[in-house]
């Protein structure tokens, strides 16, 4: 079932359904950063063995409950367990249990790659008759093992992120932290990441927290929570959360917007914006109501096309703005300014 | 099924079986943690190895105090020094001192260049102890710049130092603890500022007073009040005086002893073991206030 925000019930419904094994489960969690409140109070869980995805535009906090999450942040309120235990208070046996991939690389990139691993491998306490081994497996399973002895500056982007999420894997995690993981890179490198991502759960018996803004993204996690602004909106699986919507997104372009808007309202009492350039809506049923808009309608139409709800009309419908939109800040361009300058100076 | 649940759910912490590979994150245990200093450790080496550039470049600026400065003033300061004695001679355990100086000291720098390029995170997010993490780090930047100064020690000769194996030690000694100490500076001051840019303009500035103040050119000796004052607080002072008193003892010198004095506090004369005990409790102080910085949480 979909869950609302400020739906209390549904909320606790979903706690005593998940919570006999569950792998992370946070309640009332809340994060401070001196006036601002980036979590602002926040329960969810993940299952075993669960691929589960926070999606939000950035500056929804999703990183910073990732944070609360690896013990790298307290949290202001609220309680987080991971693996069994408590992100405050059992620091370490949390760290044992978790791989982490950040959104920017956390390589040694004067060392090679095969020394980025041992050094983890070291400071994990990994066996020494386990390291060779385990190492070849992680680094044969994201296609780098050929590689191993080249510095890791030598790396493309969509390497580097490879070796992260083996090196995340190395020392066996119950839980792999992934944050945004696939934000910078080009679409053909960001689909081989999510190869080896699928790959690696059938593989390993593993629990996936994510984070992302991309929708296609979204979509490969069993269940999905939407972030915005520091609350949890809705938390289902992506078909439950597209079912939900029930509607059907048209987009049309016209000789003139703000006209056809005032007509939709007017003439069918449907209320339109404009979205990636176009006179956005939804209606129950696209394909019935393109006639009646051609019948009825005053101003000129040029194009319309009718789409199944997607990722984005559910984040739209529980947002009420796009995540593109909802970004607006050019975060997301400045970062990536930055990774190219960093790219640079290597 | 629910057997099977339990099974699992117990499994968690006791490691689980990845494809045959058996793989558990053990305990916290001084093993453990052991292993940890000596990768932290280790992962210096391998940097420094691989930058020789930073090797000569740190090299070149007591190359030139020593033999252009060293040679120039010389001809000024010789007519003071007892005859047979080059002022060359004089300076060289102070400019000893200056060539383990800035490695030891940008070495700890790297650890805002870890923060700035995400590498330290890695290492803040490992189930480790703080303190391994930063005695590693202590000890792998009080490593390379001993190992700095002992390419420098290879020059002795041309400064009139003899090539004696006891004064060889000592200095490779006194320069370990002193670079240790440097380092633990270093590495307390990198655990606050945030840009390396800052990092450097901060260290550029201590380095060069601390260097001028230590007696690297001059004797202690016969200074004005204020001079004095500030030369006894320059921690410095405090390894440059038993390096000098080392490399004199070693000369068949007469009159070598005014040249090298003993360090005094008023009228009190500070022992050698006394002054060099001063450096390391100041490197163990400022590396665990080091380590209190790093267990801090956002």
């Amino acid at each position: 079932m979909t869950v609302r925000a400020g739906s209390d019930s549904a909320v606790r419904q979903l706690n005593g359904s998940g919570s006999a094994d569950s792998v992370i489960s946070v309640t009332g969690l809340v994060k401070r950063y001196g006036e601002v409140e980036a979590v602002r109070g926040i329960d969810f869980e993940v299952a075993r063995g669960e691929t589960f995805g926070f999606l939000g535009p950035n500056g929804a906090g999703k990183t910073t409950t990732i944070k609360i999450l690896c013990t790298l942040a307290d949290a202001t309120a609220g309680q987080a367990v991971v693996a069994g235990h408590d992100a405050r208070t059992d620091r370490d046996a949390v760290r044992r249990n978790i791989g982490l991939v950040f959104q920017d690389t956390t390589l040694d990139t004067y060392l090679t790659a095969e020394q980025n691993l041992r050094f983890h491998a070291e400071l994990y306490g990994v066996p020494k008759s386990a390291v060779m081994p385990r190492m070849r497996q992680v680094m044969d399973m994201v296609g780098l093992w050929e590689r191993r002895d080249s510095l890791v500056s030598t790396y493309s982007g969509g390497m580097q992120r490879r070796l992260e999420i083996a090196r995340g894997l190395l020392h066996a995690p119950h839980v792999l932290f992934l944050d945004e993981p696939t934000v910078g890179l080009d679409p053909q490198t960001r689909s081989s990441i999510w190869t080896y991502i699928n790959d690696l759960k059938k593989r390993e018996d593993i629990t996936i927290f994510l984070t992302t803004h991309y929708m296609d993204e979204a979509e490969h996690c069993d269940r999905i929570g939407i972030i915005d602004h520091g609350k949890i909106v809705a938390i289902d699986t992506p078909e439950a959360l597209k079912a939900s919507i029930g509607k059907d997104r048209v987009q049309i372009q016209t000789a003139d917007d703000p006209a056809a808007i005032r007509a939709l309202a007017d003439v069918f009492g449907i209320e339109a914006a404009m979205h990636d350039g176009a006179v956005t809506f939804s209606v129950a049923s696209g394909e019935q109501f393109v006639p009646r808009l051609f019948g009825e309608f005053s101003v000129p139409i040029r194009s319309v096309s009718v789409s199944r709800p997607s990722l984005d009309d559910v984040f739209m419908s529980y947002t009420g703005t796009t995540i593109r939109d909802a970004e607006g800040s050019g975060v997301d361009a400045l970062r990536q300014m930055a990774q190219r300058w960093r790219a640079g100076r290597r | 099924m629910a057997t099977q649940t339990t099974e699992a759910l117990s499994s968690v912490d006791a490691g689980a079986i990845v494809d045959r590979i058996r793989v558990s994150v053990p305990e916290r245990g001084v093993r453990h943690d052991l292993r940890a200093v000596g990768i932290v450790w280790r992962r210096e080496l391998i940097r420094f190895r691989t930058d020789r550039l930073r090797a000569i470049t740190s090299l070149v600026q007591p190359f030139l105090f020593l033999f252009i400065l060293g040679t120039g003033l010389g001809s000024l300061a010789g007519r003071s020094m007892p005859p047979g004695v080059d002022f060359k001679t004089f300076i060289y355990p102070g400019v000893l001192a200056m060539s383990v100086l800035f490695t030891a000291i940008f070495s700890a720098g790297s650890i805002v260049w870890d923060r700035e390029f995400g590498f330290l995170r890695e290492i803040l997010v490992a189930p480790v102890s703080r303190g391994a993490i930063v005695i590693g780090k202590c000890l792998g930047g009080a490593t390379i710049a001993t190992f700095q100064g002992v390419i420098f020690l290879i020059l002795a000769g041309f400064a009139h130092v003899p090539y004696n194996p006891v004064l060889i030690l000592t200095l490779i000694g006194e320069l370990l603890l002193l670079s240790f100490t440097l380092t633990a500076f270093g590495v307390m001051m990198a655990a606050r500022i945030k840009q390396f840019q800052a990092f450097m303009a901060l260290t550029q500035m201590l380095v060069m007073p601390l260097f001028f103040l230590s007696g690297a050119l001059y004797p202690l000796n016969g200074l004005p009040a204020w001079l004095t004052v500030l030369t006894r607080i320059d921690p410095l002072t405090y390894v440059v005086g038993p390096m000098r008193h080392a490399v004199f003892s070693h000369l068949n010198v007469f009159g070598a002893s005014v040249l090298a004095p003993s360090i005094t506090w008023g009228g009190w004369i500070v022992p050698l073991w006394f002054s060099l005990g001063i450096v390391a409790v100041m490197g163990l102080v400022m590396m665990s206030v080091a380590i209190a910085e790093f267990s801090k949480t956002e």
